[in-house]
């Protein structure tokens, strides 16, 4: 039992993803320009923010069998809303703040009406919200960039609350903090339980009474959530909004899940693969950018090592079912086994 | 083989011999013959599982044998692979129809083999071809047209042209061609049937309808349990005579000689009237502690009745009374609050999570009782699943193993356990021992006994005429979606059991 508890945290992604994470840092750190330092540090960090925020909402999609590929585009209009009613509408900038992760929420909670009432695949019921978000940040910022308060404005509370409180990168403590929550909801709660349920077998879930309409509905609203909360990392970190953005952001955030080992087929995965994964591709960026490589560069070698992390993936999951065979004839060969219990 | 041709005017087509296939844990054929001339329908009848459908799978290549003779026109063969098949002159039509519903009726029946001009397609020959081929088959089918407008009738001519499109074919197998047809279009396929045995096809017609095999067939060859057992001249023959042949193996196990009901033990679960489109107006008791047996031929909709009862499926019309009180079942999860657990014959596919752990495919249906506000209560799961895995002896290394890893016959114990778990006092058998090995089989026979002595009630889908026997009180028939007929054990056979089983038409 024991090994199976640390199986579900760390399941497939068990050594081989953090090793390539520290394979990598090193590799830029002996090949980069001043990569090995708490500046690079940071900016590893900072690059993970929102990216990370949607990859955790996304996990839980992923283990369903599903995808969304909304966050992006959710994650910007979530933002530009907020961004609308601070400064079009006057509303003060906490209560603006608040209807950020309310907005994605409610395109999470329409994708999983879409999905689960409606059972159109995920992939096209997520491609029209993509869309919907997209032309409605337009249409309801009157395609107006929006600013968010900078530092030494008013609000400046804002920057120093959700991007950088003096020197320290404290938007690292929410990104932590949303992993453990994250975590929590994946690992000890029923609707995490249902997720791997769910993602392994709908029907036979459905046919053990589980609700797995209800289920998948707050399951991608949770994942419309996340991206609500990305949102305000995003407008922390880059304070302007652009309209009719965020297009793509989501393939960042899928490709981060990927890496970590969740399988696109469903029924498995890891909250820590996921947060490792998402790492991989910061340190890819900014290590990249360290040893002088454009962010061409980056997109061209991140598309590598999606294939590459799945490939892997694949190798190992054959090899693991080998073994798994090999013990049922140990335990059918060795009928004493059970009698000890 | 010892019978001599009937019919010594006729040419032997195909004789095989002493085929042998055996797949792991079954043995699927045994030394079985077969035999077909040119121009005559020969019938292949048996029980589920008797083995038609693996020989005709040998014949086309589909299987390889593991011993024995295949001779064509005299001539030992060897066929390697469906290609092969259709080289020799073999076409077979299955019972599911394989034509792409969107392409017309001339290109369905020349895929893979298109009329070119240079390297492009030639539309216009191919049309003609098509019409020149249907209409050789006097067929009134118009080559343009796209298979999902034609009746399924007519889609199953479409096969036919296909198969015999090709020059060479000779040999025709149809795999229950008249399943889904009405009596009309029955009628239209034998009299097609009889053009095409006028050419000099020999026809191998595999069919459960008694009453057709006397209208279409000149000889009947029954297999059971993938052992020949004889062929026979159609006309020399009764319907009485094929069923006693179809079941009369001898059973080692005892069967069950009484009901072990209690006369007055209370009825738990009432079906009234229940439809849908395969099920039609179904109704039935099941009584505390009964074990009710569900007998029917492939078809015969007893699994869509069972998902019906569980919700599964939308339901047309009828009642379910459980326990003296009506109760609303619209989905699987009202079904489980009725205390009904359905375990399904395909266990990978609607009862299992595999890549969930032992204890959490137990815990399933039950978590919400083992979570305290927000979070699953992992060690009193573990010790659930630990109480249960003793209780049923389930031979797992750990209730933390994935329930992958584990054979079949305890992933079935997981399922059982599953619904224990969640008290369900009446429980749905699906094919139990469907790919368990003869091991297994006697401890889920064993298991099950133990629950309807602890007042569990069960109703068991087999197709295994020797398990209905020896483990119901009570056997129900049903027969192409209707109940045809119920058996006080005491007084079923399989003789019984079979006549009420098979389509009378």
């Amino acid at each position: 039992m024991e090994q199976n508890a640390k199986g579900r945290l760390f399941n497939t992604q068990k050594l081989l993803a953090p090793a390539a994470l520290v394979i990598l840092y090193i590799f830029f750190a002996l090949f980069g320009k001043n990569f090995f330092s708490t500046y690079t540090g940071k900016t590893i960090l900072e690059s993970a923010y929102f990216i990370g925020f949607m990859a955790f909402g996304v996990t839980f999609v992923i283990i369903t069998g599903g995808i969304d590929l909304s966050i992006g585009t959710v994650m910007m209009c979530s933002s530009l809303v907020g961004g609308v009613a601070f400064s079009m509408w006057g509303w003060p900038l906490w209560l603006a703040l608040f209807l950020v992760p309310i907005t994605g929420c409610v395109f999470g909670i329409a994708n999983g009406f879409l999905v689960a009432k409606l059972k159109l695949p995920p992939f096209i019921a997520t491609l029209g919200t993509m869309l919907v978000a997209q032309g409605f940040s337009s249409i309801i910022s009157r395609v107006q960039t929006q600013r968010y308060p900078t530092i030494g404005s008013a609000n400046a509370w804002f920057k120093s609350v959700f991007y950088r409180a003096g020197n320290f990168p404290i938007g690292a403590v929410y990104l932590i903090g949303a992993f453990l929550i994250a975590l929590f909801i994946l690992n000890k709660t029923r609707l995490g339980r249902y997720t791997f349920a769910v993602g392994s077998n709908l029907e036979a879930a459905r046919l053990s009474g589980v609700r797995t309409d209800k289920w998948l509905i707050i399951v991608y609203s949770i994942c419309g959530l996340f991206a609500g909360f990305a949102g305000i990392f995003y407008a922390a970190v880059y304070t302007t909004v652009i309209p009719g953005t965020g297009n793509g952001q989501e393939l960042n955030a899928i490709a981060g899940v990927v890496i970590g080992g969740t399988s696109m087929t469903g029924g498995s995965g890891t909250m820590v693969g996921t947060l490792i994964g998402v790492f991989i591709m910061a340190t890819l960026k900014t290590g990249l950018a360290s040893m002088g490589l454009q962010s061409h560069w980056q997109t061209f070698i991140t598309g590598f090592v999606v294939i590459g992390a799945v490939l892997l993936d694949n190798a190992r999951n054959k090899a693991s079912e080998k073994a798994k065979v090999k013990r049922v004839s140990a335990v059918k060969g060795a009928p004493k086994l059970e009698n000890q219990a | 083989m010892s019978k001599q041709n009937s019919q010594p005017e006729k040419q032997l087509l195909l004789r095989m011999e002493g085929i042998d296939k055996s797949f792991p844990g079954v043995h699927a054929l045994d030394a079985c013959h077969f035999d077909l001339h040119a121009g005559e329908v020969h019938a292949l009848v048996g029980e589920n599982g008797a083995g038609k459908s693996t020989l005709m799978k040998v014949l086309t290549g589909v299987y390889q044998k593991d011993s024995g003779e295949i001779y064509i026109d005299g001539k030992p063969v060897d066929i390697h692979n469906t290609r092969e098949a259709q080289q020799l002159g073999i076409s077979i039509i299955h019972q599911e129809l394989n034509l792409m519903l969107d392409l017309t009726v001339a290109e369905n029946i020349f895929i893979g083999r298109e009329p070119l001009k240079g390297h492009l397609l030639d539309k216009r020959r191919q049309n003609q071809m098509a019409r020149d081929l249907l209409q050789s088959l006097s067929m009134d089918i118009n080559p343009l047209t796209p298979i999902k407008q034609l009746t399924v009738a007519k889609q199953q001519m479409v096969e036919i042209a296909k198969a015999l499109s090709y020059q060479n074919t000779r040999i025709l197998i149809m795999d229950e061609p008249s399943a889904a047809l009405s009596e009309a279009e029955i009628a239209e396929l034998f009299r097609f049937i009889r053009d095409v045995k006028a050419k000099g096809v020999g026809v191998i017609y595999i069919s459960h309808r008694m009453g057709e095999l006397k209208q279409i067939s000149d000889r009947i060859t029954v297999l059971r349990d993938g052992q020949y057992v004889n062929t026979v001249n159609t006309e020399e023959t009764t319907l009485d005579a094929i069923i006693r042949m179809m079941v009369g193996r001898v059973i080692y196990e005892e069967p069950k000689a009484h009901s072990n009901v209690a006369e007055d033990a209370p009825v738990v679960l009432e079906v009234h009237n229940l439809s849908s489109p395969e099920v039609l107006d179904v109704s039935f008791n099941l009584r505390k502690g009964e074990i009710l047996g569900i007998a029917g031929l492939m078809g015969a909709g007893r699994t869509e009745m069972a998902r019906l009862i569980c919700g599964a499926d939308p339901r047309d019309s009828g009642d379910i009374i459980v326990n003296g009180a009506p109760r609303s079942i619209s989905t699987p999860s009202d079904a489980v609050n009725a205390g009904i657990g359905y375990l399904s014959e395909d266990r990978k596919q609607f009862g299992l999570c595999l890549h969930l752990t032992v204890a959490d495919n137990i815990v399933l249906p039950t978590l919400a009782e083992y979570s305290s506000a927000m979070m699953v209560d992992e060690k009193r799961i573990t010790g659930l699943a630990n109480e249960y895995r003793d209780k049923i002896n389930i031979k797992t290394p750990s209730v933390g193993t994935c329930v992958m890893s584990l054979s079949g016959g305890n992933q079935q114990k997981v399922i059982v356990a599953k619904w224990l778990a969640r008290d369900c006092d009446i429980l749905i058998f699906d094919e139990p021992t469907r790919g368990i090995d003869v091991g297994a089989k006697s401890e889920i026979y064993k298991l099950m006994g133990q629950l309807s002595q602890d007042g569990k009630s069960i109703i068991m889908i087999s197709s295994e005429m020797p398990e209905l026997l020896r483990m119901s009180d009570r056997i129900m028939v049903m027969c192409e979606g209707e109940k045809t007929g119920e058996l006080d054990i005491a007084e079923a056979s399989q003789e019984k059991i079979m006549t009420l089983a098979t389509p009378r038409k």
